[in-house]
């Protein structure tokens, strides 16, 4: 019989990440998935990162992940969302290759050391005495491991529909995962239904593309991955994509199969995401709208397929045809594939804790959509974390928990983990209380020590940041008493438009300026033999910080202020077997959540919804005896 | 929401209302240093041993006299609570009370939560489980019954303004949020200057429920009138009147050469607090003296003067000039008494009485009322502050109000204006006990098209 130590089911972006990093932290992986050329292969839109997921690709890099090195090395349209606002909700976005995303991501899987591709399916897990111990696949071998973990994606049970026409899957053309989700029920969880959708995909050849609204990537195209040589990228040519909207005419065409709906015939019963309606959706609930805006993504370099960003839905494929003859630039479009809905089994995440280990089971992990994430990159995180606290705890090492104040993993994980959510969860920059401190430019130093820790990054890396680190200590101190004299910066203020100054003013004062940038000051400072200035003037890295410290100084300190406010509830832990009925005096609701989220401190109890302030108090009470 | 246990913390520890003497408690590492930024006695408090007793004064921001004071100084762990505390006790007044405890969250400290002492108490060992159980049957009870609270008209009412205040917000909030996470969106994003008026409508607002305050805690802890007029013109025979007509109760404040008379009485469900002054004029006498000093305080700590005078000696203008200089003249009713010697008197006062047969005396308690609360009337529909940590989170709501207004002028970025009107709403949201983040993103989700 074969042994791993650890098994991951799914070979999609949380497998990816879960798989790689326990390798790489010294563990022997299985990673079992269907098809091995069906690793990394992305289910609805060839794009990584956007708002907020952009943010999750950087964190998941500087842990030491793969994602971010992947999108670089596959992406054929690089842009930088939000670029007119401030730094914090900077975003990276790029549309994939899908074949080659896929291809490189099956490379990598199979380069890494420890890590072996099981062409198989998970069709039950075991467990003695609440731990986890093997699983059989569906080709009836068994298989022993210390920690499993679950990356099903939307396999569970998957079931396609187009109209009425339901059809058993996991994902166009590939058999849903059987037997999983029934093995896990029978070992104490709920397990429950959510449901997704993904968009027509059209024949390139059959649009015509002169009279849409082109949108080409940044010029100056910036890579997720720090790892990424800056000299080599973008490795691909670059597409546009294109813009047209939807008309009343498309509108009342899909109306006409609302009837054969199997979201509004209730058909479905899986809760789909607000954030990401389909078509009839949107022409339901916002009737009032003329026209809803569409994208045309290129799959690939080669591809002949265009995938219609905006345009998901679940209604018959004849009615599907005749809308979109009517969107202008799709007059004669050929659809390939359909769109469809797709509905599957999750485990609502209050099952599991903030390492993404169950509860139930030791050793047994969720990363991705069964806990009711939608997106890779939301994917993708969970795994990187799943997978290193699997190996952290084969290896008997502390667990890795991130905060919400460092990161939007945590972010993520603590929201899912206490809110349970019933509609598939993406992360929006709103969700982080503390926005202004988890940007994309420093996700390094917020945590690359722990990717260091865990031996996911290379030593030279870690100590390049702690000399970027001093150097930044230095210059902001430095900055924020040295003064800069009329004679030397006025020049650059008149040539500006800006009001000169009369006297010595301080380096950190000026450069709040909206209009000025720390560099310019810097070289029209009169400081230009100064050794720190010309080091920093030298470290673009560390300049990019020193200016966003001190350009946002207030704002920062006052996200810092109230992150020491929450870091105080945080500290307080509560035991795991704590028994909420004791609590004769909390709300009955209180009672419920807390019992059934379990939460680690008072900090995680106080966000749960439905825990009231007089149920913190009262535990806080009983805590302390 | 915010548990913090290394602040220090202040409430009164007696019973609110009538009491000879008031006990406010501070409790906290740095309480006996943060008295010591409001107290002036002998010595420093910080200098003097535990379980000890001090004379001295509680000055407020101005440097003014609010009230003569004893502090019991309890140093760590030898106290109730087990950290430093100090208990002042001070003149048995509601406004006295209401003064040093304000003055006290001014310099640092921050209102009690209910049970908080005792939660403290157990937390640091002094009291044990058992105890401590039944504080948490308290708290939670006190809970319940402020739910209670909240459902009478009053809290009622404020609960559904700052609701809607807070909904508003969100709805501004909002229009920002959607602009950072959804840029990608073919939607129309606000206009600042949109948002920069929302914002300014919702402060205008607030500021109202602000201005409620005065008459919230009126209906909550009453008006305070001094009673000011020359020896026998009838202020005796005044408060005689109230004894014994309107079953007013009288006591003595104490610790005082002079005792001030205190006389309580309820009219129309509005509790009046008459104080007998001793006498405002200057003397040499160092007993007197003292007299006058706290006859002026109580003038300028009351809410309306009762200018006394009588028909047979006419209005005192000497007085009357010389009150003035202690309180604003609006603040002053210029009463006649003794109109049944001589009922056509010509004498220009707005309220003309007889002590001695009572006529008159309705209306210039509908006077007093009239005073008392301005101009404002509000009608039982209107939403009303009373409770003082309700107008410390207005305020501070009104401060991020203030500075996300600021970063809108400055045209710095959304998620900059965002911080601050996230902490707005979370103040709001502790009047009424909403602390969730998620409703902003389900107003987005609600109200517009999103998701490609």
């Amino acid at each position: 019989m074969r042994k791993f130590d650890v098994i991951v089911v799914g070979g999609g972006h949380a497998g990816i990440e879960a798989a790689v990093s326990a390798a790489l932290m010294g563990c022997s992986v299985a990673m079992v998935t269907m098809d091995k050329h069906a690793i990394g292969r992305m289910s609805c839109n060839p794009a990584i990162g956007g708002s907020a997921k952009g943010h999750l690709v950087h964190e998941i890099d500087a842990l030491g992940g793969m994602m971010g090195l992947i999108a670089d090395r596959t992406g054929i349209q690089f842009r930088t969302l939000n670029k007119s606002k401030g730094p914090a909700v900077w975003a990276g976005r790029c549309q994939s290759d899908r074949k080659l995303y896929s291809v490189e991501a099956e490379r990598v899987v199979s380069n890494t050391k420890n890590l072996e591709i099981v062409e198989d399916s998970v069709v039950e897990a075991f467990e003695e005495n609440k731990k986890i111990v093997g699983v059989k696949t569906a080709k009836g071998e068994e298989i022993k491991c210390k920690a499993l973990v679950v990356c099903s994606g939307t396999f569970l049970n998957g079931l396609m529909y187009t109209g009425f026409n339901a059809t058993k899957g996991g994902r166009f053309g590939e058999p849903p995962a059987i037997g999983l989700t029934e093995s896990l029920v029978k070992m104490g969880f709920v397990s429950g239904r959510l449901k997704t959708g993904t968009p027509p995909r059209l024949l390139k050849s059959s649009i015509n593309w002169d009279i849409l609204e082109e949108q080409p990537g940044d010029e100056n195209p910036e890579p997720f991955s720090m790892r990424t040589p800056k000299d080599e990228f973008p490795y691909l040519p670059q597409l546009s994509c294109h813009i047209t909207y939807t008309s009343p005419e498309v509108h009342k065409i899909l109306e006409k199969g609302f009837d054969r709906s199997p979201m509004f015939t209730g058909l479905i019963s899986g809760v789909g995401p607000r954030y990401c309606p389909s078509i009839e959706d949107k022409v339901v609930r916002f009737a009032d709208k003329e026209r809803h805006q569409l994208f045309l993504e290129p799959e690939g370099l080669d591809s002949d397929l265009i995938y219609l960003n905006g345009f998901s839905s679940s209604l018959p494929v004849e009615i599907q045809y005749e809308a979109l003859r009517k969107i202008k630039g799709l007059e004669d479009v050929e659809m390939v594939r359909p769109a469809y809905a797709i509905e599957y089994d999750f485990f609502p995440p209050y099952q599991v804790d903030l390492t993404l280990e169950t509860k139930l089971i030791e050793g047994l992990y969720f990363a991705g959509q069964i806990n009711g994430t939608s997106g890779y990159e939301e994917a993708a995180g969970q795994g990187i974390v799943a997978g290193i606290n699997a190996a952290l705890k084969i290896q008997k090492r502390k667990e890795f928990v991130l905060s919400r104040n460092e990161s939007y993993i945590g972010v993520l994980i603590d929201d899912l983990v206490g809110k349970s959510t019933d509609e598939p969860y993406r992360m929006f920059t709103s969700r982080a209380e503390h926005r202004l401190l988890l940007r994309q430019d420093n996700a390094d130093r917020r945590l690359l020590k722990y990717g260091y820790e865990f031996g996911l990054i290379p030593e030279e890396m870690y100590r390049d940041l702690q000399m970027r680190e001093i150097l930044i200590t230095k210059s902001f101190d430095y900055f924020n008493q040295k003064r800069i004299s009329p004679l030397a910066i006025n020049p650059l203020l008149e040539l500006k438009g800006i009001n000169k100054i009369d006297n010595g003013e301080i380096i950190g004062k000026i450069v709040k300026r909206p209009e000025l940038s720390l560099k310019e000051v810097l070289e029209n400072s009169g400081l230009n033999d100064d050794e720190l200035v010309i080091k920093l003037l030298q470290n673009p890295k560390a300049l990019e910080q020193v200016e966003i410290e001190l350009k946002y100084e207030g704002y920062i300190q006052r996200q810092y202020e109230l992150v020491e406010k929450m870091e105080k509830l945080e500290k307080i832990q509560i035991p795991l077997n704590f028994n909420y009925f004791n609590l004769k005096t909390i709300s009955a609701e209180g009672r419920e959540k807390l019992s059934k989220v379990k939460p680690r401190t008072i900090g995680q109890a106080s966000r749960i919804s439905g825990v009231t302030p007089s149920d913190i108090s009262i535990l806080l009470v009983y805590l302390k005896s | 929401m915010f548990i913090q246990d290394e602040d220090t913390i202040v409430a009164l520890a007696t019973a609110s209302g009538v009491g000879a003497i008031s006990v406010i408690r501070i409790s906290g590492e740095k309480s006996i240093e943060l008295v010591d930024e409001v107290f002036s006695g002998k010595i420093k408090l910080v200098d003097a041993h535990t379980h000890t007793i001090h004379y001295g004064k509680i000055i407020d921001s101005k440097n003014e006299l609010i009230d003569d004071v004893l502090v019991s100084v309890f140093k760590a762990p030898h106290s109730y609570t087990g950290e430093n505390s100090i208990e002042i006790s001070s003149h048995g007044s509601s406004l006295i009370v209401k003064k040093i405890i304000e003055r006290l969250i001014e310099v640092g400290a921050r209102l009690a939560e209910p049970g908080e002492f005792t939660k403290r108490a157990f937390l640091n060992g002094r009291i044990d489980l058992a105890q401590a159980e039944a504080v948490a049957d308290i708290i939670n009870s006190r809970t319940e019954a402020s739910l209670r609270g909240a459902r009478n008209q009053l809290d009622g009412l404020l609960s559904q303004k700052v609701n809607f205040l807070r909904n508003s917000l969100i709805n501004s909030s909002s229009l920002i949020e959607l602009e950072l996470d959804f840029a990608e969106e073919d939607l129309e994003f606000v206009s600042l200057n949109k948002v920069m008026n929302q914002l300014q409508e919702i402060e205008f607002e607030i500021d109202k429920l602000i201005s409620t305050y005065n008459f919230g805690r009126i209906i909550k802890d009453g008006i305070n009138v001094a009673l000011v007029g020359k020896p026998n013109v009838g202020k005796s025979s005044l408060l005689n009147y109230l004894l014994k007509e309107k079953r007013a109760i009288v006591s003595e404040i104490p610790g005082t050469t002079r005792d001030i008379i205190r006389e309580e009485v309820n009219i129309d469900g509005i509790l009046f607090t008459l104080y007998d002054t001793a006498g405002i004029r200057e003397t040499e006498d160092v007993i007197e003296k003292e007299g006058v000093n706290r006859s002026v305080e109580t003038i300028k700590n009351s809410d309306v003067v009762i200018f006394l005078n009588d028909v047979q000696s006419g209005f005192s203008n000497k007085l009357f000039e010389k009150l003035k200089t202690y309180t604003n003249e609006d603040r002053i009713i210029k009463v006649v008494n003794k109109i049944d010697l001589d009922p056509n008197t010509k004498i220009n006062c707005e309220v003309k009485i007889s002590a001695k047969t009572g006529e008159g005396i309705d209306t210039l308690f509908k006077v007093l009322k009239e005073k008392a609360i301005g101009s404002e009337t509000y009608s039982e529909k209107s939403a009303i502050v009373s409770n003082i940590r309700h107008l410390d989170a207005l305020k501070r709501a009104k401060q991020f109000l203030e500075n996300a207004k600021e970063s809108i002028k400055e045209k710095l970025s959304g998620e900059f204006i965002a911080v601050d009107l996230r902490n707005a709403e979370s103040a709001l949201g502790e009047i009424i006990g909403r602390v969730t983040s998620d409703d902003i993103l389900n107003n987005i989700f609600m109200k517009f098209c999103i998701g490609k």
